[in-house]
């Protein structure tokens, strides 16, 4: 339980960490899932680039109708209320059921996404909400739609030469709905299913199952789930062809409880 | 290779000379002799190891020393005098909160910021808050009747 050896740089400008990445150096945010892989020995990386202290890795600020949202803020402060209004609300619900709280204290929204664990809880929720991942090469920055930047089991995006500076979400209306429900064994622990709907005023509502050893599996248009959540579910469901009967149950299970919880 | 690194421990600064990949945890206990946290899983699952990092609780078995230098740590060692530990401590003690002890250091770190944090909590909440710490002697009934002991104390 202790990790092969491995160097540590701790970069103080973005230019520097883009640097180490080159040169093959495991960036790490919060340390919270890279932590346990290096103390497994699941992952034996020459370097770690220790992320936290790059001017702007955390905080969140709010601009013409988005909300920013550093990628090193943590987990706990986002259980907080670091974002305000409706949004807030929906990111602090799903940060608050995140793990436990000395990890969340340290645990970052985008190294999570980053990592891109299948169970992770970001990697499902932020598929389903309206904006942008903000990343950093050398060539500048660029943008990917929330929707499309987990593409799959720890596989993102993200270039191996490039770094998730932030993600951007626009500001929800207060009548904005929302469904979130996971199943994990015990609170804190790996969700074995997760599911969230969020129904925007005037948009088509979205709905993400997730957390089910696959990348999340996004659904653009969820009216139908909300008209009917156990019928939509079952039929949703029945179309993954999940090997496990008890991991298919509990999807169906997740999906048609978040859609309730949104209609 | 093995560095030095300077970070302030309980009020101290000390300088420790580790290999970047050393946990928090044995920073403590092998090279300050601050045996108080204790090691169980080390994969940051089980909670014995959490103490305070930067004011707020953490795993010190998956945070590792590179990462530690300039940051500020309060093992259970450290809150000797702070008052709401004290209230914990008797609180333990009266609702047998502990019986081998293994777990209490990282128990008690937690409790003190369920205490601080959640000054409303419930027994429903304090479960749910101490799901991240994993004791095999109590069963948890006296850990959450001691937390919530002191909670009412301070209403």
């Amino acid at each position: 339980m202790k990790p092969a050896a491995f160097g540590y740089d701790r970069p103080l400008d973005w230019a520097a960490a883009l640097g180490l990445l080159v040169q093959g150096a495991r960036p790490m945010a919060g340390g919270q899932s890279l932590g346990p892989m290096l103390n497994l020995r699941l992952a034996m990386p020459e370097a770690v680039a220790d992320l936290r202290h790059l001017p702007g890795f955390a905080g969140v600020a709010v601009r013409d109708g988005v909300v920013r949202i550093g990628a090193g803020t943590t987990h706990a402060a986002l259980e907080d209320g670091a974002v305000p209004g409706r949004l807030g609300a929906i990111l602090a619900g799903v940060a608050r059921r995140i793990a436990y709280r000395p990890v969340r204290n340290r645990g970052t929204i985008g190294g999570s996404l980053a990592h891109a664990d299948p169970a992770a809880d970001w990697v499902a929720v932020l598929p389903c909400l309206p904006g942008d991942a903000v990343l950093l090469g050398a060539a500048g920055e660029r943008r990917v739609p929330l929707s499309r930047f987990v593409l799959g089991v720890f596989e993102t995006a993200l270039a191996a030469d490039e770094l998730l500076l932030a993600v951007e979400i626009p500001v929800l209306p207060e009548a904005t709905r929302w469904g979130h429900w996971k199943f994990c064994r015990k609170p804190g622990e790996f969700s074995k299913a997760t599911a969230c709907v969020l129904a925007v005023p005037g948009a088509a509502p979205r709905a993400v199952l997730a957390a089910l050893d696959a990348g999340p599996c996004l659904l653009d248009d969820a009216a139908a789930l909300l008209r009917a959540p156990v019928e939509e579910a079952a039929r949703i469901v029945a179309g993954l062809a999940l090997e496990d009967p008890w991991r298919a149950a509990l999807a169906k299970r997740a999906l048609a409880q978040a859609a309730e919880m949104a209609a | 290779m093995k560095r030095d690194v300077t970070l302030t421990v309980n009020g101290l600064l000390e300088t420790v000379r580790v290999e970047p990949r050393t946990q928090l945890a044995e920073v403590l206990r092998e090279e300050l002799r601050l045996t108080g946290t204790h090691l169980g899983c080390e994969h940051g699952v089980c909670g014995a190891c959490t103490v305070e990092v930067d004011g707020a609780p953490a795993r010190s078995c998956i945070l590792h020393a590179g990462a530690c230098a300039g940051a500020v740590v309060r093992s259970i060692e450290g809150f000797a005098e702070d008052a709401v530990m004290v209230a914990l401590r008797e609180a333990f003690s009266a609702e047998h909160a502990l019986q081998c002890g293994y777990c209490t250091p990282g128990m008690l770190v937690v409790a003190r910021d369920i205490v601080l944090r959640l000054p409303g909590a419930d027994a429903v909440r304090v479960r749910e808050e101490l799901a991240g710490n994993l004791c095999r002697c109590t069963g948890y009934q006296g850990i959450v009747h001691a937390i919530l002991r002191v909670l009412e104390s301070r209403r």
